[in-house]
C-alpha cells in the first residue's frame, strides 16, 4: 500500500514513517431524518481503502452499502439525512470541508460511478460534452483540449470509434457502452478512488465480466483505489483484494478476501458465500438464509443477524463489538472463536 | 436536417384539418347567431324585396355548405371578403389590428421569460426554505389576478396618477418604436402577471424534478457546481416543459389581449372582433378567427419543430 505514494501532493504522514492509509472510514453512521425522529440506516462503519487498493463492500439489498457510497462523496441529501464520524481522504476529514473544497473533491480525487448508465448519464447531453465537463471543472484546458483528452478516456475504457462516440447521445449506446462512458466520465481526471456502485447489476451477464474486467484493469494501470459494492460475492472474489460485508447497517465483518474466501469468520459471511450458485454441481439446492433483514425501526439490541443465525446462543443478546481475528481481520461476532464456520464450496 | 424537413411536412398536413374544423365551426356558430344580417345591411325601413335583394347578394340565401365553400376558396386566394360594416376588406383591417396586438403579446411574453425564468430557477434553487414560499405565494396571486383589474390598476397609478406611461391607444411600431413600446408597456404587464406565474411554477417543479433524477448526481459527483448543474443541465433538460408552456402562454395571451385591449382603447384583433360581433359583420369575425388559428397553429408548429432541437431523443 505503501508503493507509489511518490506521486501523490502528499501531506506528510501525522506520524513519520508511517504513512495514513488514502482513505480512512471512522464511525461512520448515516441516520435518516423523519417527523418520528432520526432513523439510524448505518452504523459505525469503520474501514479503510489504501492508495491502489481494490475492496469490496457486500450486503444484501438495504444494508446500507450504497448509502455508505453515497455518504463518502457527501452526495446524500442534506436536508434528510445526517451523516455522522469521519471521512479521512489523506487524513483530511470531508465531512468538514466547504462545499467548494468539496466540490475540488469530488470527480478529481474521489470518483464514483452508478448502478443505471442509462438514468446516470444526462440524456440531452453527448457523451463527449459530459466527459469533457468532468475535465474542464478541475482542469483550465481550453474546449479543444478536453476533446482530446475526452476521446482519449473513451478509447482507454475500450470504447471503439471513440471519435464518434464523443458526439452522440447516451440513448444511441448500448447499456455496455453506456457503462463505458459512465467509467470514462469517472475516470477523466484520475481519481484516486473509485467509488462502483454495482456497476454491473443493471447489464447482460457476458457484460458484467467485460466491465468488471475493465474496471480491474484500469485500477492497477492507474494506480486507482477502488470500492466496489456489490451484493455478488462472486464479483468481489475476482476483483478485490479486501472484502467487508455488512450487515443491516453494520460492517460485520473486514478481511482479505482469500481469508474469508477459505474460512469466514462471520455466520452471516459464511452463510452468503453458500448461497452462492454453484454451476458444476447441477441441479443441487440452492441454501438461502433463512428470516428477513431487520427492519431499520426494530434492530435487535444484540447482533443483528442473531435472529437468523444457525449458531445464535443467548451471549448473542449483547451488542456486538468489532473484534480483531487478526491484524487485518476483524468480525463483529462473540462466538468466531469458536465456530468452525464453512467457506465456498470446494 | 433532411429528418426534419420531413417532420415539418407530417405537420403541416395534420394542421391543414385543424384550420378547416375551425372556420366551420365559427362559420357554424355565427349562422346561429339570432338576427339576420341581411335585415340590418337593409336597414329599418327597407321592403321585403329590398331584404331579399340584399340577401341574395351577399349569397345568404345560399345553402351553409355553398356559403362556407365560396368564403373557403376565397379566403384560399387571400380574399376575406370585405366587412358588412365599412365595405373595407377584411384583410386590410386585419393588417391593421394585428401589429398592435402582436407587440403587446410578444412584450408580455418577453416579461414573463424575463422575469418568470429567473424566479423559476431560484425557487428550484431554494426549495422549501422562505424564498420559494415567498415566490409561490406571489405567483398564486398572479395566477388568481384578473388582467382587467391589474389593467385598470396599472392605469389608474402609472398613467393617470403618475403621468409615467400613456393610458390609452397605441402607436404602430412602423412609426415610432419608443412610442410603441410606451403604449404597450402597461398592456403588457397586465397580460404578463398570469405569464409570470405560469412559467415560474411550471419551471420550479420542472426543475425540482430534474434535480432529483440520477442523473444530477452523476453531475455532483464529477465535481460541478450547483449553478453549472441548474443552469446549463437543468434548464436544458426542462427545454421542452418550458418550451411546451410558452407555446401555450403564447397562445392563452393572444385570447386574453381582447379585454386588455378593451381597457387600454387599443385598436387590436380584440377590438376588431369584438366590434364586429356586436354588429354581426360576419366577414370579419371569420376573418379574425382564421387569422388567429392561423397563428396558434404557425406557433405550435414552431414550438415542434424546436423540440428536436433541444431533445437529441426527439425524432
Amino acid at each position: 500500500m505503501a508503493s507509489d505514494t511518490s506521486k501523490q501532493q502528499g501531506r506528510p504522514g501525522p506520524e513519520m514513517g508511517h504513512r495514513p492509509p488514502l482513505l480512512s472510514v471512522r464511525e461512520l453512521g448515516v441516520a435518516l431524518q423523519t417527523r418520528g425522529g432520526n432513523l439510524q440506516l448505518t452504523q459505525n462503519i469503520s474501514f479503510e481503502v489504501g492508495a491502489g487498493e481494490r475492496v469490496g463492500i457486500v450486503g444484501e439489498s438495504g444494508c446500507g452499502k450504497t448509502v455508505t457510497g453515497l455518504a463518502l462523496l457527501r452526495l446524500l441529501p442534506a436536508r434528510s439525512m445526517q451523516v455522522s464520524g469521519k471521512i479521512l481522504l489523506d487524513g483530511t476529514d470531508l465531512l468538514r470541508l466547504p462545499g467548494r473544497q468539496m466540490r475540488a473533491i469530488r470527480g478529481r480525487q474521489v470518483a464514483m460511478i452508478f448502478q443505471e448508465p442509462m438514468s446516470a448519464l444526462d440524456p440531452v447531453f453527448t457523451i463527449g460534452q459530459q466527459i469533457g465537463e468532468a475535465i474542464r471543472a478541475h482542469f483550465p484546458v481550453g474546449a479543444r483540449e478536453a476533446r482530446e483528452r475526452a476521446v482519449d478516456v473513451l478509447d482507454r475504457v475500450g470504447i471503439p470509434l471513440p471519435q464518434r462516440r464523443h458526439d452522440e447521445y447516451p440513448h444511441q449506446l448500448s447499456g455496455g457502452m453506456r457503462q463505458r462512458a459512465m467509467i470514462a466520465i469517472a475516470l477523466a481526471c484520475q481519481p484516486r478512488l473509485l467509488i462502483a456502485d454495482e456497476p454491473t447489476t443493471a447489464l447482460d451477464v457476458t457484460i458484467q465480466a467485460q466491465i468488471i474486467e475493465l474496471l480491474v484493469k484500469l485500477s492497477s494501470e492507474a494506480g486507482t483505489a477502488l470500492l466496489f459494492i456489490t451484493h455478488d460475492l462472486g464479483v468481489v472474489a475476482e476483483t478485490c483484494e479486501r472484502v467487508l460485508t455488512m450487515y443491516a447497517g453494520q460492517v460485520v465483518e473486514d478481511a482479505p478476501v482469500e481469508d474469508v474466501l477459505v474460512r469466514p469468520r462471520h455466520p452471516y459471511t459464511s452463510a452468503l458465500m453458500r448461497s452462492l450458485p454453484n454451476l458444476s454441481v447441477p441441479k443441487s439446492v440452492l441454501p438461502s438464509i433463512p428470516g428477513r433483514v431487520p427492519n431499520a425501526l426494530a434492530m435487535p439490541a444484540g447482533c443483528r443477524f442473531a435472529p437468523r443465525c444457525a449458531h445464535a446462543r443467548p451471549a448473542c443478546g449483547r451488542a456486538q463489538d468489532a473484534l480483531p481475528v487478526g491484524a487485518d481481520h476483524r468480525v463483529r461476532c462473540a462466538r468466531f472463536d469458536e465456530l468452525e464456520l464453512p467457506g465456498t464450496a470446494a | 436536417m433532411n429528418r426534419r424537413w420531413r417532420m415539418l411536412g407530417e405537420r403541416l398536413s395534420q394542421v391543414i384539418p385543424v384550420i378547416v374544423l375551425a372556420t366551420i365551426i365559427v362559420f357554424g356558430l355565427l349562422q346561429l347567431v339570432p338576427g339576420d344580417p341581411a335585415m340590418t345591411l337593409a336597414g329599418e325601413q327597407a321592403t321585403d324585396e329590398r331584404i331579399a335583394e340584399i340577401r341574395h347578394l351577399y349569397g345568404f340565401d345560399k345553402p351553409f355548405l355553398v356559403q362556407y365553400g365560396t368564403w373557403l376558396g376565397h379566403a384560399a386566394q387571400g380574399d376575406l371578403s370585405r366587412s358588412l360594416l365599412s365595405g373595407e376588406r377584411v384583410v386590410t383591417l386585419i393588417g391593421q389590428s394585428f401589429p398592435h396586438t402582436l407587440t403587446i403579446v410578444v412584450l408580455a411574453l418577453l416579461i414573463s421569460l424575463l422575469v418568470g425564468v429567473p424566479l423559476g430557477i431560484l425557487a428550484a434553487m431554494r426549495a422549501h426554505t422562505r424564498a420559494d414560499t415567498a415566490i409561490s405565494a406571489l405567483s398564486s396571486v398572479g395566477v388568481a389576478i384578473p388582467n382587467f383589474w391589474l389593467a385598470m390598476i396599472l392605469v389608474t397609478y402609472f398613467a393617470l396618477g403618475l403621468g409615467w406611461l400613456p393610458a390609452t391607444g397605441a402607436t404602430p411600431l412602423g412609426e415610432s418604436v419608443v412610442g410603441s413600446l410606451r403604449h404597450a408597456i402597461l398592456p403588457a404587464l397586465a397580460l404578463a402577471a398570469g405569464g409570470i406565474a405560469e412559467l415560474t411554477r411550471q419551471l420550479r417543479s420542472a426543475l425540482l424534478e430534474v434535480l432529483s433524477s440520477q442523473y444530477m448526481r452523476t453531475l455532483r459527483a464529477k465535481g460541478l457546481s450547483e449553478t453549472a448543474m441548474i443552469c446549463k443541465h437543468g434548464l436544458k433538460n426542462v427545454g421542452v416543459n418550458l418550451l411546451t408552456v410558452i407555446g401555450l402562454l403564447f397562445n392563452r395571451l393572444l385570447g386574453a389581449t381582447v379585454v386588455v385591449e378593451a381597457v387600454f382603447a387599443i385598436p387590436g384583433m380584440g377590438s376588431l372582433i369584438v366590434r364586429a360581433a356586436i354588429n354581426k359583420d360576419f366577414p370579419v369575425v371569420q376573418g379574425v378567427v382564421l387569422s388567429m388559428v392561423l397563428v396558434v397553429v404557425a406557433t405550435n408548429l414552431l414550438i415542434d419543430m424546436l423540440y428536436s432541437v433541444l431533445d437529441p431523443r426527439v425524432k
